[in-house]
C-alpha cells in the first residue's frame, strides 16, 4: 500500500510527499522528518514569506500613490481639496491603481468564480428559453441561436486551454515528422539549417502577424471563429521549435552501436526508423515536447491579446484597459491561474514522458 | 593430450572449400590532415571452417578495424575479404557480431532483442519456430528466467549473455567477437567465457575474436594471431593451440603446455 502510494506520487511528479507517506507508515522517524522539513515544510515557509513581502510591498506602493494624489490635491485646491480627495478615494471614485495586496487578489478571484456561476445560470436559462425556437429553426434548416453574452473567467480558461491544446497538436504534427526527416538526412539538415536558425528567434508577436496575414486571406469567405484559428496556429508555430530541434538532434545522434546492430541485422529503412531510431530518440523528443507545451502556454497570452480570441490573454488585456478598482487584482489572480496551469501542464507532460520513454540506469 | 607448438607464417596450403574466411592483402588507410595513416598494410589471413581464431595485439594496432571490415561496418581501402565464397560488401546477418558493449536496444526485452534478428533471418519460418529459436538460445546462455526483462534492467554481464544469444540465434556463417568481455569484471568475464565455450562447442561456427586477454585466447582459440603494433600492422606471429575440445578451464590451467603457450604470447606482446 505504502509503496503503491509512493510510486503514484512519484509518477505524477509529487514525489516530495514521499517522506510524509513513509512517516505515516512509521518508518525511520528522524530521517523522514528531516526530509519532510526539507521538501515540504521549507517550501511552504518560503511561500508564506513571499506573501508577507508582497503584502508589505503592495501597502507601500498603495501609500505612495495615495500620498501623491493627496499632495497634488493640496497643491491645487488647498486643505479643502485634501478632504474632498480623501472622500473620493474612500468612495472609489478616484482609484488608487497600484499593485494589489494578496487579500484583494483573493477576493477578486472569488468574485471571478461567483461571476462564472452567475453567467452559467444565465446561459442555462437562455438555453431553456431558446430551446423551442431552436427546434423550429432546425426544422426550417436555420442555424441555432447561441448565447452571445460575455464569457466567464472559467470559459476563458477553457478557451485558452483549447487553444494551447490545438497549438500543441499542430506543433507535434509539424515538428516531429520534419525533425525526423532532418535528423535522417544530413543534406536536408544543412539545406534548411539557416532557415530554422532565422525563424527560431522570431518573436511571438511577429509570428502572430505573419499567421494573421496568411489566415486572413485564406478565410475571407469563412465566417467561423477566425481569431481562434489564428491564435492556435501562431501558438503552434512559436512553440514548435524546441521539438523540431530536439527531434532532429535525437534522430541524428542515435548511438552508433544501435546503427551497427541495424546494419548487421539488415533491417529495412522502415524497421530502422521505427524500431531503433525513433525509440532511442524518444527521450529527447519528449523533452522537446515538454518545452513546447511551456512555450505554447507562455506565448498564448500575448497572442490571444493580439487576436482578441476570448481567452486569458484577452481577459488580462481587457482588465488592464478597463482600469476599474479591482482590475489589477483580477490581473494578478489571472497571473497565478496562468502560472498554476502552466505548472500542471508540465507535470502532465512529465508523467507521460515517464510512461512512454525508457531511461538509462 | 598430445600437444605441439607450431608456428606458421605462411599459408598452410588448404583447399579453398575448407576456407570460410579469406582476407586477402587488406589495407586500411585513414586520411588525416597530415597525410594518409595506414592502419593495416597488406594483411593476409585465412580462417578454416569451424575454426576459432583469436587476434591479439596492442591497443591501436588495428585489430578492431580488421574485425569491423570483416563485419562490413567499415570500408576496405584495398584488398578483398571473402566470407563463404562471397566478397564482403556491407554488413549482414551471415556475419554476426558480438560487440564490446552489449549494444542491446535498452527499451526492448531480452527476448525482443534476440527476436529482432531472428525475424530477419527466419522470415519464412513459422512464428512457433522463431519463438523456439529465441527461447532455445536465451536458455543456452542461462537467461530462461529473465528473458522478458527489459534490457536496461539487466546487469552488464546479463546483457552480454543476451548479446551472445542474439549472435548465435542468427545462425551466422562467421561469428565476430570484438573484445566481448572487455567491459566486464573478471569474475563475470570467467562465467561468460564458459558460456561462450559451451555454446560454441555445440554450434562450431567459424569465429574471429579480438581480445587483449592472453588466457582468454588460449581457452577459446584454435589459433592465436598476434598482430604487430601499428601503424602498418600485419600478422606478426601465429600460435596454434592444440588442446582438445571440449576444453575446460580448470583442466587447462593444470596442463604443462598451458604455460608454454602463455609465455609465447606474452613474449610476443612484450617485444
Amino acid at each position: 500500500m505504502k509503496d503503491k502510494i509512493i510510486n503514484v506520487l512519484r509518477f505524477i511528479g509529487l514525489g516530495f510527499f514521499e517522506p510524509a507517506v513513509r512517516l505515516a507508515a512509521g518508518e525511520d522517524v528522524k530521517k523522514n522528518l528531516t526530509a519532510l522539513f526539507q521538501k515540504v515544510f521549507f517550501p511552504i515557509i518560503s511561500i508564506f514569506l513571499f506573501m508577507i513581502l508582497w503584502n508589505v510591498g503592495a501597502k507601500k506602493l498603495y501609500n505612495v500613490e495615495k500620498d501623491f494624489k493627496i499632495e497634488s490635491a493640496r497643491a491645487s485646491k488647498g486643505e479643502a481639496g485634501v478632504t474632498a480627495e480623501l472622500a473620493r478615494i474612500e468612495s472609489g471614485e478616484s482609484t488608487v491603481n497600484s499593485l494589489p495586496a494578496p487579500k484583494a487578489v483573493w477576493s477578486a478571484f472569488k468574485n471571478l468564480l461567483a461571476d462564472h456561476k452567475a453567467i452559467s445560470v444565465k446561459k442555462k436559462a437562455f438555453k431553456e428559453r431558446v430551446a423551442k425556437t431552436n427546434e423550429k429553426r432546425e426544422a426550417q434548416g436555420l442555424a441555432a441561436i447561441t448565447y452571445t453574452g460575455r464569457p466567464s473567467f472559467v470559459d476563458q480558461i477553457k478557451t485558452s486551454l483549447w487553444t494551447v491544446f490545438c497549438g500543441f497538436i499542430l506543433a507535434l504534427l509539424l515538428a516531429v515528422p520534419i525533425g525526423m526527416l532532418l535528423g535522417l538526412s544530413e543534406t536536408l539538415r544543412s539545406s534548411v539549417n539557416w532557415l530554422i536558425q532565422i525563424f527560431k528567434p522570431v518573436s511571438p508577436v511577429v509570428w502572430f502577424l505573419l499567421v494573421y496575414m496568411i489566415v486572413k486571406t485564406l478565410t475571407l469567405s469563412y465566417d467561423g471563429d477566425v481569431s481562434f484559428i489564428i491564435s492556435f496556429i501562431a501558438v503552434g508555430l512559436c512553440a514548435m521549435w524546441a521539438t523540431l530541434v530536439n527531434t532532429t538532434l535525437g534522430v541524428s545522434s542515435v548511438d552508433n552501436d544501435f546503427i551497427n546492430v541495424a546494419k548487421v541485422l539488415n533491417l529495412s529503412v522502415g524497421q530502422k526508423v521505427f524500431k531503433i531510431v525513433l525509440p532511442s530518440a524518444f527521450p529527447l523528443i519528449f523533452t522537446g515536447l515538454r518545452i513546447t507545451v511551456s512555450v505554447a502556454w507562455m506565448v498564448l497570452i500575448a497572442i490571444e491579446l493580439l487576436s482578441q480570441s476570448p481567452g486569458l490573454g484577452t481577459f488580462v488585456w481587457e482588465e488592464f484597459q478597463n482600469g476599474a478598482n479591482d482590475s489589477n487584482a483580477k490581473i494578478i489572480a489571472a497571473m497565478f491561474v496562468i502560472g498554476i496551469i502552466g505548472f500542471m501542464l508540465d507535470r502532465i507532460m512529465f508523467s507521460i514522458q515517464k510512461l512512454v520513454t525508457f531511461t538509462e540506469q | 593430450m598430445e600437444t605441439t607448438i607450431k608456428q606458421n607464417k605462411v599459408d598452410n596450403g588448404l583447399f579453398s572449400n575448407d576456407i570460410m574466411l579469406d582476407i586477402n592483402k587488406v589495407t586500411k588507410i585513414y586520411p588525416t590532415p597530415k597525410g594518409d595513416y595506414v592502419v593495416l598494410d597488406d594483411l593476409d589471413l585465412k580462417v578454416k571452417k569451424e575454426e576459432f581464431i583469436s587476434i591479439i595485439g596492442h591497443s591501436g594496432c588495428g585489430k578492431s578495424t580488421l574485425l569491423t571490415m570483416i563485419a562490413g561496418l567499415n570500408e576496405i581501402s584495398r584488398g578483398t575479404i571473402v566470407a563463404d565464397n562471397q566478397t564482403v560488401k556491407g554488413a549482414g546477418p551471415d556475419r554476426a557480431v558480438i560487440f564490446q558493449s552489449p549494444s542491446l536496444l535498452p527499451w526492448l526485452s531480452a527476448y525482443d532483442n534476440v527476436m529482432l534478428g531472428v525475424k530477419q533471418v527466419f522470415a519464412h519460418g513459422t512464428k512457433k519456430d522463431r519463438d523456439d529459436i529465441v527461447k532455445y538460445y536465451l536458455a543456452k546462455v542461462g537467461l530462461e528466467d529473465s528473458m522478458f526483462k527489459t534490457a536496461k534492467d539487466l546487469s552488464q554481464g546479463m546483457q552480454q549473455r543476451v548479446g551472445i544469444a542474439r549472435a548465435f540465434a542468427l545462425k551466422p556463417k562467421v561469428l565476430l567477437l570484438d573484445e566481448p568481455f572487455g567491459m566486464l569484471d573478471s569474475l563475470t568475464r570467467g562465467e561468460l567465457q564458459d558460456v561462450l565455450v559451451e555454446v560454441w562447442n555445440q554450434e562450431k561456427i567459424t569465429a574471429v575474436m579480438i581480445t587483449h586477454d592472453v588466457d582468454e585466447s588460449i581457452l577459446l582459440a584454435d589459433r592465436v594471431i598476434m598482430m604487430t603494433s601499428g601503424p602498418r600492422a600485419k600478422v606478426g606471429d601465429i600460435l596454434e593451440i592444440d588442446f582438445e575440445r571440449p576444453r575446460n578451464r580448470a583442466e587447462l590451467i593444470e596442463h604443462p603446455d598451458y604455460y608454454k603457450y602463455r609465455e609465447h604470447l606474452i613474449n610476443f606482446l612484450e617485444h
